[in-house]
């Protein structure tokens, strides 16, 4: 018997208004790969993610989870999320923000082994202890979003989201979040899921790579195939030309 | 057939505006509602409802404060004239005493607590909308109303009482001050006056409007907050509607009390 995908989308579609942004996506994921969607401004991968998590009520199509309908309490327990702004609580310190869910309910850590909780998990996205005790308005951009790593990957989720997880990076701060993200899911096995338009995240994430188009998945397969797919919408996006089937805006 | 088509169209345009605001009524009512609901449902948050209590009630003390005081010498003053035309300078005290703890210290705190703590919660939580933290707050299995809402709406709501009753005493002080400084009541009897008129229903009426006050205040800031539009100009229009729908209904709200608590 084979193993079911981690998560699998039938059909998905999402309207607001006129606008399809979602007409009819199917996808795989598989447990322990990390899946790569990539597509233009508009094209609905952000919605696509916030259908997932239940922020957005998909209009048609079943969302499954290791094969079972997708039990949005369930999944979130075991989840974490990079924010495209990282989302950090600006009312909170660094500490209190990773180790939020850690806070919560009856068996609450305490305190002092919640800092400790933050400091580990801080230096594994390399920043120093201090830092757990600043606010987020004290960070640069850059140290905001190994922060919202830090508690994306703070229960050791078996799924983890990120949403343009370099976006208004400078390129080198860019490269190390996006190194920091393969070696973090792989040495986790966690299942992820990417969205961006950074090329350089998708070759150093991706084991597989989705192209999202006229909110279709226009081409799916593995990162390594990705520049001789014979796609002309894929080759169009990854080379960034501006002549091709995609129109862009002048 | 032009003017039929122009009457349409007007006749449209009254419809589609009803039925965007029964829809809006509709979308209120349903988030009071879960927001009510979820005061009595597990988990609680009571460090949050703390630190709201703070900065709701205790940092709003001064702007209370200082509009009864100023209100409750002006409004001696006013009496005092009126009073004098017809020789019932005697009553400034009552007055001064029913005038603000029945009405005015309620409806000046709850305006006053509108523009401060209204503003703020639909700023704060409209700031936290556009930049996704409510969304992170919903994938650390958080749930945004019991977390955000709940604790401004309770502290809000238990907080306006203790300011009303500090405001009202406050008020009343100020008309003393004036009575006694600048009119040349005698001081005993000023404060004869004000306690032998004053019953024990004009105080909790008072209390109660205040509690029905901080309770629209703090729904309608976590509501124009939370649908809040995208980028600054979206979080500046839920500011200035919280303020504004608080406003109107603490009005409002303040006849039908009247109404209810006094002519019932």
């Amino acid at each position: 018997m084979s193993i079911p995908a981690k998560i699998s989308l039938n059909h998905l579609a999402k309207a607001f208004g006129p606008n399809k942004v979602l007409r009819d996506v199917s996808l795989e994921v598989e447990t322990g790969k990390s899946l790569v969607v990539i597509g233009g401004s508009g094209t609905g991968k952000s919605v696509l993610l916030k259908c997932i998590l239940g922020i957005v009520t998909p209009d048609a199509g079943d969302i499954l989870v290791d094969g079972k309908p997708l039990n949005r309490v369930d999944f979130l327990h075991d989840f974490g999320m990079l924010f495209q702004g990282g989302a950090l609580f600006d009312s909170l310190p660094v500490w209190h923000n990773i180790a939020f869910r850690q806070r919560q309910g009856k068996n609450r850590l305490s305190k002092k082994q919640a800092q400790e909780l933050a400091i580990e998990k801080l230096r594994r996205v390399g920043l120093k202890p201090e830092t757990a005790f600043q606010h987020p308005a004290e960070l640069s951009g850059g140290m905001q979003k190994r922060v919202g790593l830090a508690r994306a990957i703070a229960t050791d989720p078996a799924v983890i989201f990120f949403d343009e997880p370099t976006t208004g990076l400078d390129p080198i701060m860019a490269g190390v979040i996006n190194e920091l993200i393969r070696e973090i899911v792989v040495e986790m096995g966690a299942t992820s899921i990417t969205i961006t338009h950074d090329m350089s995240s998708v070759r150093a994430i991706a084991d597989k790579v989705a192209m999202l188009h006229d909110g279709k998945i226009r081409w799916h397969g593995d990162v390594t195939d990705i520049d001789h797919s014979g796609d002309p919408y894929l080759d169009q996006f990854i080379h960034g030309r501006a002549d091709g089937p995609i129109e862009g805006v002048r | 057939m032009q003017a039929i088509t122009l009457i349409n169209g007007f006749l449209a345009s009254i419809g589609r505006s009803t039925l965007a605001m029964l829809a809006a009524i509709g979308r209120l009512a349903i988030f009071t509602a879960a927001s009510v609901s979820h005061i009595f449902r597990p988990p609680f948050y009571p460090v949050e409802l703390a630190q709201q209590l703070l900065r709701i009630g205790y940092f709003s003390l001064p702007v209370v404060g200082l509009t009864t005081l100023f209100t409750g010498g002006a409004l001696a003053l006013q009496i005092y004239a009126g009073g004098a035309r017809f020789n019932a300078e005697s009553v400034v005290p009552s007055i001064v005493a029913i005038g603000m703890v029945r009405e005015l210290g309620p409806v000046l705190a709850g305006l006053m607590v509108a523009g401060r703590v209204g503003a703020s919660i639909a700023a704060e939580i409209g700031t936290m909308r556009v930049t996704e933290q409510i969304d992170a707050l919903t994938t650390l299995s958080t749930n945004p109303i019991k977390y955000l809402v709940v604790p401004r709406v309770l502290a809000a709501t238990l907080a306006m009482p203790v300011l009303v009753l500090i405001g009202n005493i406050i008020g009343v002080m100020g008309g003393y001050l004036v009575g006694v400084y600048r009119l040349d009541f005698n001081s005993a009897a000023y404060i004869s006056n004000t306690v032998d008129f004053l019953e024990i229903g004009d105080v909790t009426s008072g209390l109660i409007k205040a509690a029905v006050f901080g309770f629209i205040v703090a729904v309608m800031g976590c509501y124009h907050g939370f649908n809040s539009g995208r980028g600054a100009q979206g979080v500046g229009q839920a500011t200035t509607n919280a303020v504004v729908s608080a406003s109107i209904l603490i009005l409002a709200s303040n006849y039908l009390l009247t109404e209810l608590l006094f002519t019932a």
